[in-house]
């Protein structure tokens, strides 16, 4: 059974497993977190954002992406980790969320930009329950690359409207 | 398949909008063959494309339809009441068809056909006459010893794709045919354009043949050609055709006018043809890369002007430069403006909705009314213009059930016996103004006046002034007919129609004297997307204020302030005291309890309250385009959207009625958690 996308790999001698999901990985301190390459709409620097009053502290603001408003979100201050100075490598990453409604676009700060890995599915574990970090209800599953690990997110879920809006009751 | 079957649908619509709006126009009596026409010509579009797409319940409904058009057209059947107004029943009974098709669910087969059977019974009954050129007429099966065909191909036809010769062709293998070519039209060899048709043919198809046979071959060029199909030797075969038939004069004079009507409405097709379909979001996409644009632009156009004033640069080529700059933020304007533009459309597709219910409305209640529409070419939004149909329909409603009296009424008054409804539109500033005027009986305020009062609305003793009891009809729950009709009256209504005008950022208010008629005026923003702002500065961050909700701006002085429970402050403007809202406290930016005195204070209304909200700062006025926070976030109390700055920055507009609400609340004991910026330390000192 051949489908195009392994046909289309055995003619242009890709390396690609078509069975694996691309991950774009990122840092946050000593961890490397990674997001389904898919859904990231570009990576940019850090720049100045316009903060939205009474929403919660890991929502930086929003800023002007091409005529769009798109809101930031401090993925540190989101996981609760210790907030760090912005530096030159401090990047915004912009994502695709799926809500149940509709796509929303949103940026989230990250201390840096790391790889890109074929994950395949089999090699993707379960996340056992890491206690206070990252509530594990953000994390899609574990992966090793290279002898490291990788912590796959779930970002549908974690930034989704009613997350926010579960947050900002709280916080409020 | 799925994608023409919705242009299908559109065009259909607005096929019966125009058959429905000729129709309402039809002078009874004296119908103009142009207006027939245009009737006619959508009704045969709805049949043909309903029945390429297998709706044919639709298209078998149209045929009857068409063939009453059919009669009129060919001036063999009077354009009288009775059909215009089976007619009219018939467009309704095709969109609800259309409908069922569209969106599912299921036909009123009743309805359905108790219309088709009166269509039926009229083309019977006022069958006078079978016209001999009646060319879709289900009634026709004449067959004759032959016929006479005058085939004249419009100067295009070629273009269409079809092909005379195939068509005389296909006439020969009916019977035996005769046919003679009329070059006369042919021009000299250097005007000859290859793709136009100049010659006609006079064709005579002899035999025992079906009239159905004979169209059916030109069914696809009939709009093309001017075709006459007649019977060979009508004249003398059957006296009941002769007598039917119009006298040689008369043939004379429609089948002259006949192709001048035709011509004219070709002409106007083409006018129409000269829009195209674009989906809306394509135009906001437009809308959003032209902003985009205009930012780019005016950075450009900053930067341009700092090197230009480096005098070391100021050669011959800086010059050239910045002409071009000057030249780029001109068109870059224009475009602006241009695309804007596209989004407008004449407040026409609303009042068009009008003449239909002052129709039906007028004879259900037996009143005459006249309907007046000015400025119907005014433009505005799509968007407001979706929105301001239902609570504009409502007000003619009230009008012709409130406001005109009966006809006995009327005359006993002293007025004509016909009311006037008129509807105006026109621009004044950046708003749209619509006025329903009525000359009926005006809102009587001595009956509104009680009914407020049993409602507990107004207090026994207080006396108010004529434009505030005016203004209680928009009341909730203030119905004052004496009889509650299906048309208006069961207390909602007025004051949903304020709230959705409201909601668009508009107004609504009623003047009136009694005996005289009302005037309500609906005044709305052209568009939604854009807002006409002020930039103040709050804490270092740049908010919109949208100036329709600005009142003045003031300097504080201290001698004004008074403090209440020394919370909240009053500040006494004039002869009324509003309350003073800190901004920065609201949106928990800072906790500073600096002095007020000088301080810079915008007193806004929003809702119907007032409020003085402390700035730092008053920057430019400008247009704003509106963004939506919610397509990537969600909503914001106090903040009713943002907007891109000319630096490219994100300033967050003001929703000014959700800050006095917000303000209320936060007066109450619990403080906000004010968020980031270092002032998180003193937070709790301020809770108390």
């Amino acid at each position: 059974m051949t489908t195009p996308a392994t046909e289309l790999n055995s003619i242009i001698g890709s390396e690609l497993d078509s069975d694996a999901d691309q991950f774009l990985t990122f840092v946050l301190g000593e961890e490397e977190y990674g997001v389904d390459i898919l859904r990231v709409q570009e990576i940019k620097g850090w720049d100045s954002v316009t903060p939205i009053p009474n929403t919660p502290e890991y929502i930086k603001g929003v800023i002007n992406l091409r005529g769009t408003i798109v809101p930031i979100v401090d993925l540190r201050q989101r996981f609760n980790m210790p907030e760090v100075e912005y530096g030159p490598i401090t990047v915004v990453i912009v994502l695709k969320i799926e809500c149940e409604d509709r796509d929303r676009i949103m940026g989230i700060v990250v201390d840096g930009v790391s790889d890109v890995y074929d994950v395949p599915p089999e090699e993707m574990k379960d996340a056992p329950d890491f206690g206070s970090v990252v509530d594990t209800e953000f994390v899609r599953g574990l992966a090793t690359v290279d002898e490291k690990m990788i912590i796959i997110l779930d970002i549908d879920h974690l930034l989704s409207g009613s997350e926010l809006q579960a947050a900002d009751s709280i916080s409020g | 398949m799925a994608q023409f079957h919705q242009t299908f649908f559109e065009e259909s619509f607005e096929g019966l909008d125009i058959m429905e709006n000729e129709l309402l126009n039809l002078d009874v009596g004296n119908a103009d063959n142009e207006s027939i026409n245009t009737i006619f010509r959508s009704a045969h579009s709805i049949k043909g494309g309903s029945g390429t797409f297998g709706f044919t319940a639709i298209a078998e409904f149209t045929h009857v339809a068409e063939t009453l058009l059919d009669e009129m057209r060919d001036g063999v059947r009077q354009v009288d009441q009775v059909s215009v107004d089976l007619l009219l029943k018939s467009v309704d009974v095709m969109r609800d068809m259309l409908t069922v098709y569209k969106d599912g669910g299921d036909m009123d087969a009743d309805n359905i056909a108790a219309v088709q059977t009166e269509l039926e019974n009229l083309l019977g009954a006022g069958g006078s006459s079978t016209s001999a050129d009646d060319s879709g007429s289900t009634t026709e099966n004449t067959a004759s010893a032959g016929w006479i065909i005058s085939f004249k191909p419009h100067v295009e036809m070629l273009r269409t794709g079809n092909d005379p010769i195939r068509m005389l062709h296909a006439l020969s293998e009916l019977g035996e045919i005769e046919v003679v070519a009329d070059i006369s039209e042919l021009p000299t060899f250097a005007d000859f354009n290859p793709e136009d048709s100049f010659i006609s043919w006079e064709i005579t198809l002899t035999g025992d043949i079906k009239k159905e046979d004979v169209t059916e071959v030109f069914d696809w060029v009939e709009d093309e050609c001017d075709l006459d199909i007649k019977p060979i030797a009508s004249e003398s075969e059957s006296p009941a055709f002769e007598s039917s038939e119009t006298t040689p004069a008369d043939v004379e004079a429609s089948s002259t006018k006949q192709p001048a009507a035709k011509q004219a409405a070709a002409k106007k097709g083409g006018g129409e043809s000269a829009s195209i379909r674009v989906g809306i979001d394509k135009v906001d996409e437009i809308i959003n890369l032209v902003g985009e644009l205009v930012i780019t632009q005016s950075m450009l156009g900053q930067i341009g002007g700092e090197i230009g004033s480096d005098a070391d640069h100021n050669s011959n080529r800086m010059e050239k430069l910045l002409e071009g700059l000057a030249q780029l933020e001109r068109n870059t304007r224009e475009i602006q403006e241009s695309v804007m533009r596209i989004r407008m459309l004449p407040i026409s597709f609303v009042f068009s909705r009008v003449p239909r219910l002052v129709h039906d409305l007028s004879g259900k209640l037996n009143k005459k009314v006249e309907l007046v529409t000015l400025g119907e070419s005014t433009e505005l939004d799509k968007t407001v213009m979706e929105k301001i149909g239902d609570p504009m329909v409502h007000l003619v409603r009230n009008a012709l059930d409130h406001g005109i009296e009966t006809p006995e009424q009327r005359l006993e008054a002293g007025k004509p016996e016909t009311g006037t409804l008129t509807l105006n539109a026109y621009h004044k500033g950046g708003s749209i103004v619509i006025e329903i005027t009525d000359d009926g009986a005006g809102v009587n305020k001595e009956r509104v006046l009680n009914k407020a009062r049993a409602n507990g609305l107004v207090g026994e003793n207080e006396v108010l002034s004529d434009d505030a009891i005016n203004d209680l009809i928009f009341n909730p729950g203030l119905s004052t007919a004496e009889t509650l009709s299906d048309v208006s009256g069961r207390g909602v209504g007025m004051d949903v129609v304020r709230k959705n005008i409201k909601s668009l950022g508009g107004s609504v208010r009623v003047d009136s004297v009694e005996g005289k008629g009302s005037v309500f005026t609906i005044q709305l923003p052209l568009t939604l997307a854009i807002l006409d702002g002020q930039l103040v500065k709050v804490a270092e961050e740049t908010f919109v204020v949208p100036l329709v909700s600005i009142i003045e701006s003031i300097q504080v002085k201290a001698e004004n302030l008074n403090g209440i429970a020394g919370k909240a402050d009053l500040y006494k403007l004039r002869d009324e005291y509003i309350p003073v809202i800190r901004a920065d406290h609201v949106f928990g930016m800072s906790n500073s309890q600096a002095s007020l005195n000088d301080r810079l204070m915008v007193v806004v209304e929003g809702d119907g309250k007032k409020a003085g909200i402390i700035v730092d700062d008053l920057l430019a006025q400008q247009q704003v385009v509106i963004k939506s926070l919610e397509t990537n976030y969600q909503r914001v109390d106090g903040l009713s959207g943002a907007t891109i700055l000319g630096d490219g920055t994100v300033a967050l507009i003001l929703d000014i009625a959700g800050i006095i609400d917000m303000f209320k609340e936060k007066s109450a004991p619990v403080p906000p958690a004010p968020k980031g910026n270092g002032t998180d330390s003193d937070i709790a000192d301020e809770a108390a």
